[in-house]
C-alpha cells in the first residue's frame, strides 16, 4: 500500500533540482544571500532538516563492490549494467520465480521518501528516496506461513565490480530483516534519488532503504530476496560479530567498541560541520519501537 | 657515489626542510577549504596530517639504518624529521578535538579512556611532547647521554602510532588509507 507513511518533510522542503545542482556554487558566492532570501523557504525544510544535495549523496558512498574508498563508487560504478535486471525470490513465498524489474515495479507505486540515513561510521545524510514499501512487493508474491525472516543478496559480478577481484568481504553481500521489519511500512524499496533512476553507486537499480538502522542494513543492486524461518547471515555481523550485529538499530545509547554513537556528523557542512545528537533509531522511534518492545538492545544490537 | 652524495647533504642548510615539510599542511588546509577534500573533508584532513605525521616519524627512525647499511648520512637532518612529524602529530590532534569532535570534551574524555585506539594515540602524543621538548642542541648537551636514553622513546612511540593507525580501520586487516607515500 503506497501512501501509509506520510514524510515529516514534504515535497516542497527537496531542494528543487536547478538548485541543488548549484546551490554549492550559490552559497559560495554573493549570489547565495539573494538566493537564500528568495528561495529560502523552499531550500530549507521546516524542522531544519535539509535533504543533502545530489552531489552528497552520490559521492560518498560505502559500496565495497567498487573499492573501500568513499569515491571509489562514484568513479568505478559507470562500469555497472542494470538493464537487463532480475530479482529471483525464492524461499517461504507462494510465488517464487525470476523477476525482471519491469516485472518487480508492476503495478507499485513510486512515491517519495524523504528519510535519514545514519551511517555505522557516525555520518549521516538525508536523502529524497523514490520508491515502493517492500511489504508491496512481499504480499505480491504471497509470503507463505511460517516465514520469518528475509534475506537479501547484492549482485555479484566482479568483471563489472572492481572490488569483488578481491576478498575483501565474502561475495555475495548479504542482509537480512526480521519478518516485521521488512514489512514495516517505512521499509523501502527505492529505485531513484531526487527522481532521477537510482545511480549505480547507490544501489541502481534498485536497493533496500531501512531508514531506523545502520546504513549497511540498507542492502544495495539485490539481485535475490528469500523468505526464511532461520535469522539469515548478514556480511559485516560474519566479518566482525562483535562490532557489528543483525538488527544494528541506529541506537546512540550502545557504542560501537570502538567509537561512539553518541554523535554524528552530517556531511556536506564542510571543516567547520561539528556533530549533532544521533537519534534513537535515527528518529523513527515512534514508528518503530514497538517492534523491539522487551528486548535488550545492548544485547541485540 | 654515495660519499659524493653524503658531500653534498652536509652542505645543505637544514631550516628549507621545515618550510618544504609543512608545504602538504597548507595545501591539505586550502583543499579543505575549497572543496578539494570531498564533501566530508573533516575526516579526510584527520587522516592525511595523521598519514603525514607517521610518514616523517618513520624517516626519523629510518636514519640510523640507512647510515649504518647504506652509508647515507641524513643525521643533519634527522631533528627536522622528528619536529615535522610532531608537527603533524600536533594538527592532527587539534583536527580532531576541534573540527571533528566540536570541542564536545564529554565526549572527549570518554573517547580517550574508552576506545583503545585513541588512548594509544594519546600516548604516543605524550610521549613525543618531551622529546620535542628537549630537542634543541642546548638540551642535547645538557643532558648527555640522558638525551639518548630519553630519546629511545621514539621508536615506542612511533609504534603505538602505528598501532592507532591501523586500530581505527573500520574493517580490520584490510586497509582503504595505505601509509606509503606512493599510495
Amino acid at each position: 500500500m503506497a501512501y501509509r507513511w506520510k514524510n515529516t518533510l514534504t515535497q516542497a522542503d527537496v531542494t528543487p533540482k536547478g538548485l541543488f545542482l548549484n546551490r554549492r556554487q550559490l552559497m559560495a558566492g554573493a549570489g547565495a544571500m539573494m538566493g537564500a532570501g528568495l528561495l529560502g523557504g523552499q531550500v530549507r525544510a521546516q524542522d531544519g532538516l535539509e535533504p543533502n544535495s545530489f552531489e552528497d549523496i552520490t559521492s560518498y558512498n560505502n559500496f565495497y563492490e567498487f573499492g573501500t574508498s568513499k569515491t571509489d563508487p562514484a568513479a568505478n560504478a559507470h562500469m555497472l549494467t542494470t538493464d537487463p535486471w532480475q530479482i529471483e525470490i525464492d524461499g517461504m513465498v507462494d510465488n517464487p520465480g525470476v523477476y525482471s524489474l519491469a516485472e518487480i515495479l508492476e503495478g507499485q507505486t513510486i512515491e517519495e521518501r524523504i528519510y535519514r540515513l545514519r551511517c555505522v561510521e557516525a555520518w549521516s545524510m538525508v536523502v529524497p528516496w523514490n520508491g515502493f514499501e517492500l511489504a508491496d512487493l512481499l504480499t505480491r508474491v504471497g509470503v507463505q506461513d511460517g516465514a520469518q525472516y528475509v534475506a537479501f543478496e547484492t549482485l555479484v559480478r566482479p568483471e563489472e565490480m572492481p572490488g569483488q577481484r578481491r576478498q575483501i568481504l565474502e561475495w555475495p553481500y548479504r542482509e537480512g530483516l526480521r519478518l516485521d521489519e521488512a514489512m514495516h511500512p517505512l521499509t523501502l524499496m527505492a529505485t531513484g534519488i531526487y527522481g532521477e533512476p537510482m545511480p549505480n553507486q547507490n544501489g541502481a537499480p534498485i536497493r533496500l532503504v531501512v531508514p531506523w538502522k545502520y546504513g549497511f542494513k540498507s542492502i544495495k543492486s539485490i539481485v535475490r530476496i528469500t523468505l526464511t524461518d532461520e535469522q539469515p547471515p548478514n556480511t559485516w555481523n560474519q566479518i566482525l560479530p562483535n562490532e557489528y550485529g543483525f538488527y544494528s538499530n541506529v541506537n546512540p545509547n550502545v557504542d560501537h567498541p570502538r567509537w561512539s554513537q553518541a554523535t554524528e556528523r552530517r556531511v556536506g557542512g564542510g571543516l567547520f560541520a561539528g556533530r549533532e545528537p544521533t537519534l534513537m533509531f535515527n528518529g523513527y522511534e515512534e514508528e518503530v519501537a514497538s517492534l523491539y518492545d522487551g528486548m535488550d538492545l545492548a544485547e541485540f544490537f | 657515489m654515495i660519499d659524493q652524495l653524503n658531500k653534498t647533504l652536509r652542505r645543505l642548510p637544514e631550516w628549507p626542510l621545515y618550510i618544504l615539510g609543512f608545504v602538504p599542511a597548507v595545501w591539505l588546509l586550502w583543499l579543505g577549504v575549497n572543496g578539494g577534500l570531498g564533501v566530508e573533508p573533516i575526516k579526510a584532513l584527520e587522516h592525511e596530517l595523521g598519514v603525514l605525521a607517521l610518514q616523517f616519524l618513520l624517516a626519523t627512525l629510518l636514519v640510523t639504518p640507512l647510515r649504518r647499511y647504506a652509508g647515507l648520512n641524513l643525521l643533519k637532518f634527522r631533528r627536522a624529521f622528528g619536529l615535522l612529524g610532531f608537527g603533524y602529530v600536533c594538527l592532527h590532534l587539534l583536527t580532531w578535538l576541534a573540527l571533528d569532535m566540536a570541542f564536545l570534551w564529554p565526549q572527549i574524555a570518554e573517547d580517550i579512556v574508552e576506545r583503545p585506539y585513541i588512548t594509544i594515540g594519546m600516548a604516543a602524543f605524550l610521549m613525543l611532547l618531551p622529546l620535542a621538548l628537549t630537542s634543541t642542541k642546548a638540551a642535547i648537551r645538557r643532558m648527555g647521554l640522558r638525551w639518548h636514553k630519553l630519546h629511545r622513546l621514539s621508536y615506542l612511540a612511533v609504534v603505538m602510532g602505528g598501532i592507532h593507525f591501523v586500530m581505527q580501520e573500520r574493517s580490520g586487516p584490510f586497509s582503504r588509507w595505505s601509509i606509503w607515500p606512493w599510495r
